[in-house]
């Protein structure tokens, strides 16, 4: 079980490779990046990540604890990048390891809810309009729900 | 003495990241009134309590609790992240 919490840019491809390999416990493997988009109103420059350093850790390390209370999961990988970032940059990316494809995908999904809106991480936006922080969605709180 | 950090827009709007506050406030919501008070960059952060979250020593919690024992306080918008 692994959080990680950096600045630089992670390699997806490797990092998905290193976690499917060498495992017999687990027949299934789920991974989920999160990628800059561009806007459609105006072109994003760049899209500046903030957090709370030490609770980023809790809160993470707490979320995938819950998830396998949940399913059966015999791996976790958990990035979350913070500082500036382009369009086209990954964010972040989660990774699950079940004996089984549900399990696998459940979790990932549940990861993907809770970072959204329980993870100390904020987004601010800059544009040729100037800068501005991204406002929560009552989609997202909502998505929590389900769970 | 008690550690308050700011976050995100919170952060800006009261011009300081992190600052150490003598109070004897007994709840969050005691020690954000004691906040608002001091100057009108803290009752311009706190305008609006239902946009805010905060932690105590970085667990999510409500504005009504209790603040005995606690070392940090942080006080930030809701989170965006993933």
């Amino acid at each position: 079980m692994t959080v990680r919490v950096q600045e630089n840019p992670f390699d997806f491809g490797a990092e998905a490779q290193a976690f499917a390999t060498g495992r017999t416990d687990a027949g299934a493997v789920v991974t989920f990046t999160g990628i800059v988009r561009d806007l459609v109103q105006s072109p994003l420059h760049e899209m500046m990540i903030e957090h709370y350093p030490g609770m980023t850790e809790r809160a993470l390390s707490g979320i995938e604890a819950d998830a396998r209370t949940r399913w059966d999961l015999r791996d976790v990988l958990i990035i979350h990048r913070h500082g500036i970032l382009r369009p086209g940059d990954m964010i972040m990316m989660v990774a699950t390891a079940s004996p089984h494809r549900k399990d696998a995908f459940e979790a990932a999904e549940f990861l993907m809810d809770f970072l959204k809106s329980r993870a100390p991480f904020w987004k601010k936006e800059r544009t040729g309009e100037g800068e501005e922080w991204v406002a929560s969605k009552s989609e997202d709180e909502y998505a929590l729900s389900r769970w | 003495m008690i550690d308050v950090l700011y976050f995100a827009w919170v952060r800006e709007r009261i011009g300081i990241p992190k600052e150490q506050v003598q109070t004897s406030a007994a709840t969050v919501a005691d020690l954000v009134d004691e906040l608002r008070s001091r100057e009108d960059r803290y009752a311009a952060a706190f305008e609006d309590l239902a946009a805010l979250r905060v932690a105590l020593d970085q667990e999510l919690t409500d504005f009504n609790a209790p603040l005995e024992g606690v070392r940090e306080v942080a006080f930030f918008p809701p989170m965006t992240g993933g």
